[in-house]
């Protein structure tokens, strides 16, 4: 997920862009390893280890963490010292961890397909379940994540769904398909936006015809991007960061969103989200810790920190994300219109997002097809 | 005495070959560590593999070149020709007038005027062209402004206008500029023996004034073009990804498809197109 919200600004964006490319330019030689071949083994680790001799480098998104997290933490767990580093996608995570042996991150944040992957690489500890007791706050829903079922390597951060968003005042009639958008009616012709990035430009498409969205068939992905063309005219544009300023502007009445993106806590109270009746997938954005990591005891204690529910409960109090602990979101007020009333079960409804291996290619490629296609 | 006269020149040039190396290898090693280097890992990008998480798999492979031939790729790129060739064009006609115009000032009004050609540098770019949005939006100030004469609404957001105005507006001075120079260098005189010899003020123009500030023409339309013709920004926030462009292919290669190898072939394209441009700029300058 590109989950540059709170530096959506857009120089921020291309900061990071050039220092992807930065990272490109060093990290050649990282993919030659082959796919998929192990899985991690488990280190042993020791439950009383000495936490003041292990120091903690963390990537992750800008915004996601609260701004005292450094030092609370620090006080807290005793650790030697700790450090966050900032990615603004994943695909900027990925060229750190994989490109070289020791990335020198001990904990990273990416999305649940994104650990599959890195794991797939072997390039991640298993989670040692006993070092974190704080995993028992977590919802029983939050262990049956298809992309790591039972919480093996990787520990879910937030989680939600992406669906429509859209103006109640400006609408003729509630959005309740994908083809509301896919095929807008008349009255929001050029008011409709997409997302293009990575897998939610084809989720629709994919959703509307009834296939999966983690289909690798030639033959359904040939068919979603015939409806993505036929739309495209109809389209006010694509839009991966800005979709709630058109909404707000009244620029745009029905927009491809993420729920935490959607903004239906606005005080006009006339925007609101809808999961279309096709169903739509459930994202999550996890903790992950590296093989390479030397820390990795004070990794654990510092995922076991922030599931503690006064910790864990920032991300929706302050970012409007789900978080898929329990204990945590039983302290947090649900304000008016907000999305994080969604209950753990609606949102397992959602089919979890995979990583398709090198199939992923066939998704990049219809992205990149359907935009360049004038 | 020949060997001397020899001998004599070498010497003093010797020494400013030698200050030439001191005061150039600053600038030598900037150049030759953060733009040749980096260029030579694009080009080799070209011929390999891509990754799966984003960077190069060293297998040899034609098929980069291949893909580039695809007429979805090529269509992109041959927008973009014409996206800035069009912006380039119409800065030329609004540039030149605006630069003679700006040379005959006093003194006084002429730094007056070149500071507020140079002013809008001093903001961030990103900032104006946001700026953009709110003039030209649907409920926008422009649209508002005609509905008050009994016009519009027009569409006036998220298509290919909106990119040349995003591109006009942001590159304008860099067409201004060298033709100014190229303008205020002119001597007079020639204009007014032109005229003293007959000539119409039209002729004179197209005669003398033309053919001596061609030099500025041409650096002025490179000035645009080429930032014109990569640009991502702009179709990105006023072409709403719409009809993208070459430097938004390219971008998204690296950030979202993670294809490096593709993305560093369509770099070398665009390498390549600007370099029989500078080429041909060049060629036709030292006609001029």
């Amino acid at each position: 997920m590109s989950r540059i919200r709170f530096t959506r600004r857009l120089p921020a964006a291309f900061a990071a862009a050039g220092l992807a490319l930065a990272v490109a330019a060093c990290g050649g030689e990282s993919s030659t390893s082959p796919e998929g071949t192990n899985a991690a083994a488990a280190d042993d680790l020791k439950p009383n280890a000495d936490l003041t001799k292990q120091s903690i480098q963390v990537t992750v998104w800008d915004g996601y963490l609260p701004e005292e997290f450094t030092k609370k933490a620090k006080e807290q767990l005793k650790v030697k010292d700790l450090k966050i580093a900032l990615h603004a996608t994943n695909e900027d995570a990925m060229a750190k961890l994989t490109a070289s042996g020791d990335s020198g991150i001990d904990v990273a944040f990416v999305s649940g397909q994104y650990a599959q992957a890195l794991n797939e690489q072997g390039l991640l500890e298993p989670i040692h379940p006993e070092l974190i007791p704080n995993l028992a706050n977590l919802y029983p829903e939050a262990t049956q994540l298809s992309y790591d079922k039972g919480n093996k390597i990787s520990v879910p951060y937030t989680w939600g769904t992406t669906g429509i968003c859209y103006r109640t005042d400006l609408v003729k009639k509630k959005p309740t398909s994908w083809n509301d958008l896919l095929k807008p009616p008349a009255w929001a012709d050029k008011k409709v936006t997409m997302m293009t990035t990575e897998r939610w430009l084809a989720l629709p498409a994919l959703k509307a015809l009834g296939y999966s969205v983690n289909t690798d068939k030639d033959e359904e992905i040939a068919q979603a991007k015939e409806l993505l063309l036929a739309q495209k005219p109809h389209l006010l544009g694509y839009d991966d960061t800005t979709f709630g300023d058109k909404l707000k502007s009244g620029e745009a009445l029905m927009v491809e969103a993420w729920d935490g993106w959607c903004p239906t806590t606005d005080p006009k109270g006339n925007i609101a989200f809808e999961v279309p009746k096709e169903g739509s997938d459930l994202w999550v954005d996890t903790m992950v810790i590296m093989k390479s990591s030397k820390n990795k005891e004070a990794a654990h204690a510092l995922i076991n920190y922030i599931l503690a529910p006064e910790n864990h409960s920032w991300a929706a109090e302050n970012i409007n994300y789900k978080v898929p602990n329990k204990a945590a979101m039983e302290r947090v007020k649900v304000a008016k219109g907000s999305l994080l009333g969604i209950k753990p079960d609606e949102l397992l409804d959602g089919e979890s997002i995979v990583d398709l291996g090198q199939a992923s290619t066939k998704y990049t490629r219809l992205s990149t097809e359907v935009t360049a296609q004038s | 005495m020949r060997s001397e006269l020899k001998a004599r020149p070498a010497s003093p040039s010797r020494g400013r070959r030698l200050g030439a190396f001191v005061f150039l290898s600053p600038g030598l090693t900037y150049l030759v560590v953060l733009l040749l280097v980096p260029l030579a890992l694009v080009l080799s990008n070209t011929v390999f593999r891509r990754g799966r998480f984003g960077g190069v798999v060293y297998e040899f492979t034609t098929e980069n070149f291949a893909r580039l031939m695809d007429p979805l790729y090529l269509g992109v790129v041959g927008g973009s020709l014409r996206i800035a060739a069009l912006t380039t064009a119409i800065a030329l006609l609004l540039g030149y007038p605006t630069a003679y115009a700006i040379a005959r000032l006093s003194p006084k009004w002429k730094t007056i005027a070149l500071v507020a050609i140079v002013l809008p540098f001093w903001t961030n770019f990103i900032i104006r062209v946001y700026a953009w949005i709110i003039l030209l939006s649907g409920p926008g100030l422009v649209n508002s402004g005609l509905a008050a004469i009994g016009l519009g609404p027009y569409e006036l957001l998220y298509n290919r206008g909106a990119i040349v105005t995003g591109l006009l507006y942001s590159y304008l001075p860099l067409m201004v500029l060298p033709l100014y120079a190229a303008i205020e260098r002119l001597d007079p005189q020639l204009r007014e023996a032109s005229a003293n010899l007959g000539a119409s003020p039209f002729t004179t123009f197209r005669k003398v004034t033309l053919p001596l500030t061609i030099p500025g023409v041409l650096s002025g339309c490179l000035f645009v073009f080429v930032p014109s013709f990569g640009n991502f920004v702009i179709p990105e926030i006023l072409g709403g990804n719409k009809s993208i462009m070459v430097g938004n292919l390219i971008r998204d290669q690296f950030l979202k498809a993670r294809d490096w190898p593709f993305g560093s072939t369509l770099a070398l394209a665009l390498i390549a197109v600007l370099l029989v441009l500078l080429m041909a700029q060049a060629w036709m300058a030292r006609r001029a």
